[in-house]
């Protein structure tokens, strides 16, 4: 890859463009600085939804209401679901890093659709505040949990329909966000930048953006009929009337299955770009990792209806779910088995992005099969609805996407911020990270296997210790996410300089400044090889 | 769909409007998608009620808006092909007959709607409750359906507006047409989702 070397360019933090001081951050049409628009958003709500699941958790820590009732309990996990859901996990990689390092990755100077991009943004901020409304106004928060579910999201009194009209402003964001990524992957890829060479990362924004344009608005329909339903009576959800809440619970799985392929995809797309780097090795399969992934997005988009397995949908209807769900597992294997293979016989370096990639393994790997388990019919009635599936899901979200998250986030730091963290450190939280989760997700996982319904903010003593034990393990897993983020502010602040490609990575956002110049290139680079050809470095490093 | 803007030289992309424009057809053909499961899933469940209902629906004034949009259609069409031949007054021209006949699709639709109103026929009205759950189903999603997509109708009618304020600004021309036809496509898309409405409300019976 060419190196674009013109003296000295001056970084896209120097570079305000038309406006000045905040107008020059919340009008730029700069991909890099709506990129850390939305990742100073992102990280904010996700700080106010670890602090309701510390709550929540705080209250199943002793059976009998311990801090709290059973109205408040629903409103926190119905919260801590729509935050971490609709303004956390779906949009973070691909709003901050896809827009950030998307068009770096492909030799682009922007996205295709500027100006429709930071109206994403605009529209995500807007979603945001109708959500934070809905909290604060009416006869409540909502209390459905973050599923909405008919006929009770048509009765309850508290604030159900503004929030889905958040969710249905955020989901206009999210489909915007999605055209304007696949169309600037299919138009403004570099001359020599063939699908084969690009980084898999990209591979990984691609798929999902086109998830997030064929299956969002379908839950957007979806919110606009609850929201009409509650103004107007008119009764497609409203058994009642005559309305089935059975085809509810289709058109939101419609969505909201594909939905956590939205959010796992990207991650893998990280995982992916990161391990061939630590080992210095070309990664093992590529078409197969870029060719899984869109078939992750395809097949999974077909797999809905195993969240209804004991809802009242015809036998025909869960086995075809269930096999379905089965095949999707393939794919997601493939990778994993994939990036297995990369790290053999590599020559590793023992860097933060590197473990943080192994966790993300291992935690994907525990999600991946109890989701096998959960998906077998027979095993499904017996864990439906307790704390198994919620145990299961955060193996795959947070254990999975939220430990590529940070993976992307320690591999590209540098780059963003031209800031290098303090390396011990980061293992050192991450190794605390890694033990609170386990101990939180596996008591819950342990929990759901011996009964212990979901949703509910009392318990039967039996369930005494694991609960205890989960409480614990959340407290441990918030104390390494201090450290990881305590850590990198520190170097936000007083980090050494990073350079301009600390880890020696081959794909293009390595071979130009730290931070990035505006406009990224001076001239368009010219590819000539694929995105993990380390022969370069081998001979001068 | 705008030209890409904010890079060093001006970039622009015709094909890469297109695309995006095509990918926004399609993630509003999956919204329409959910409310025609709906439909279909309630009409096998009760095709004698969806029958009985679609019979008090006014054949003659659907038949009249589907003409109304159908032509509209086609004024767009050629205002279209008129601005890529530089025909400017024409394309004018077109482009405001365009925007009427949504408008009047519009009104037509907003009589149609008052007839039912006027006889106690909307969504939570105690003449629709008192009617079999079917009947209620069939004229909610009516409501729903056809309110829908005339919004969708008046979004179409504001953004030739605007069109048409471009191509009086010489910002729409001979040799920069793609707003235009990207805004064409949607007016067709929004038309083609008429033409899927009126043979499900109005003469399936």
């Amino acid at each position: 890859m060419t190196s674009t070397g013109v003296a000295e360019p001056i970084s896209f933090y120097h570079d305000h463009g038309r406006y000045r001081g905040i107008l020059s951050w919340v009008l730029s049409l700069d991909h890099k600085r709506i990129g850390l628009l939305y990742m100073i958003f992102v990280f904010g709500f996700f700080m106010i939804g670890v602090i309701l699941g510390f709550f929540m958790r705080l209250e199943m820590i002793a059976p009998g209401g311990a801090i709290m009732g059973p109205q408040r309990y629903n409103s926190l996990f119905t919260l801590h679901g729509i935050i971490m859901i609709f303004l956390v996990v779906i949009p973070a990689i691909p709003t901050v890093f896809g827009n950030f390092f998307l068009p770096i990755q492909i030799g682009a100077r922007d996205v295709a659709f500027p100006r429709i991009n930071l109206l994403s943004w605009w529209l995500y901020i807007s979603g945001a505040t109708i959500v934070a409304l809905a909290v604060f106004t009416g006869e409540g928060p909502p209390d459905t949990g973050w599923t909405f579910y008919a006929p009770y999201s048509l009765r309850t009194t508290v604030n159900v329909p503004l929030a889905v009209f958040g969710v249905f402003i955020l989901g206009m964001s999210s489909i915007l966000t999605g055209i304007n990524f696949v169309t600037t992957t299919h138009r403004l890829r570099a001359p020599g930048m063939t699908w084969r060479r690009l980084p898999l990362f990209v591979w990984g924004i691609y798929s999902t953006s086109w998830v997030q344009i064929l299956a969002t608005p379908v839950i957007g329909i979806t919110m606009v009929l609850i929201f009409l339903e509650r103004y107007f009576g008119v009764g497609v959800f409203d058994p009642t009337r005559g309305g089935d809440p059975l085809l509810y619970q289709h058109l939101f799985w419609i969505y909201s299955h594909p939905a956590t392929y939205i959010m796992i995809l990207p991650a893998m797309g990280i995982v992916s770009d990161v391990i061939p780097v630590f080992a210095r090795k070309r990664i093992f399969g590529y078409m197969a990792i870029a060719v899984s992934g869109m078939a992750i997005a395809a097949v999974g988009s077909l797999v809905w209806g195993h969240h209804m397995f004991v809802s009242g949908q015809s036998d025909f209807a869960n086995m075809l779910f269930s096999l379905l769900t089965f095949l999707v597992a393939v794919p997601s294997a493939i990778k994993v088995f994939n990036w297995i293979a990369t790290l053999h016989k590599g020559s590793l370096v023992l860097e933060p992005p590197l473990f943080f990639c192994l966790v993300f393994i291992f935690l994907f790997s525990i999600g991946g099969l109890t989701g096998l388990i959960q998906g077998a019919l027979a095993p499904n009635m017996h864990l439906h609805d307790t704390y198994w599936i919620p145990a299961h899901f955060h193996y795959i979200i947070f254990g999975g996407m939220g430990f590529g998250l940070f993976a992307g986030l320690h591999y590209w730091f540098p780059k963003m911020f031209g800031r290098m963290y303090n390396r011990r450190m980061a293992m050192g939280a991450l190794v605390v990270m890694f033990v609170g989760f386990n101990i939180f997700y596996f008591s819950m996982l342990l929990l759901g296997w011996e009964g212990m319904p979901r949703r509910y903010y009392d318990y039967l003593p039996q369930f005494r210790s694991l609960h205890l034990s989960a409480t614990f393990g959340s407290w441990i897993l918030i104390a390494g996410l201090i450290l990881m983020f305590g850590n990198l502010f520190r170097a936000l602040v007083k980090g050494e300089k990073a350079g301009d490609n600390p880890w020696d990575g081959a794909t293009l956002e390595w071979q130009i400044a730290s931070p990035p110049p505006t406009e990224n290139f001076a001239t368009i680079p010219v590819v000539k090889g694929g995105p993990h050809d380390f022969k370069e470095f081998e001979s001068h490093g | 769909m705008d030209e890409a803007q904010g890079t060093l030289e001006e970039v622009r992309d015709d094909t890469g409007a297109r695309l995006g424009m095509w990918f926004f057809i399609l993630s509003e053909l999956l919204f329409f998608g959910g409310m025609f499961i709906l439909y279909s899933a309630y009409r096998y469940k009760n095709p004698t009620a969806f029958h009985l209902a679609s019979m008090e629906l006014d054949v003659a004034l659907g038949t009249l808006n589907t003409l109304v949009l159908l032509t509209s259609s086609l004024s767009v069409a050629i205002s279209i092909a008129a601005i890529q031949r530089g025909e400017r007054k024409i394309s004018i021209v077109l482009l405001i007959i365009t925007v009427l006949l949504g408008l009047l699709f519009l009104v037509n639709k907003g009589f149609e709607w008052g007839i039912k109103i006027e006889h106690g026929l909307y969504p939570n009205s105690s003449v629709l409750l008192g009617r079999p759950k079917g009947e209620i189903l069939f004229f909610g999603l009516y409501y729903v359906m056809t309110g829908l997509h005339g919004l969708h109708v008046l979004v179409g009618v504001a953004v030739f507006s605007v069109m048409l304020r471009f191509i009086l600004r010489d910002k729409i021309n001979q040799t920069r047409f793609v707003p235009l036809e990207n805004a064409g496509l949607y007016w067709h898309l929004v038309d083609i989702l008429w033409l899927f409405l009126f043979p499900l409300f109005y003469l399936i019976r």
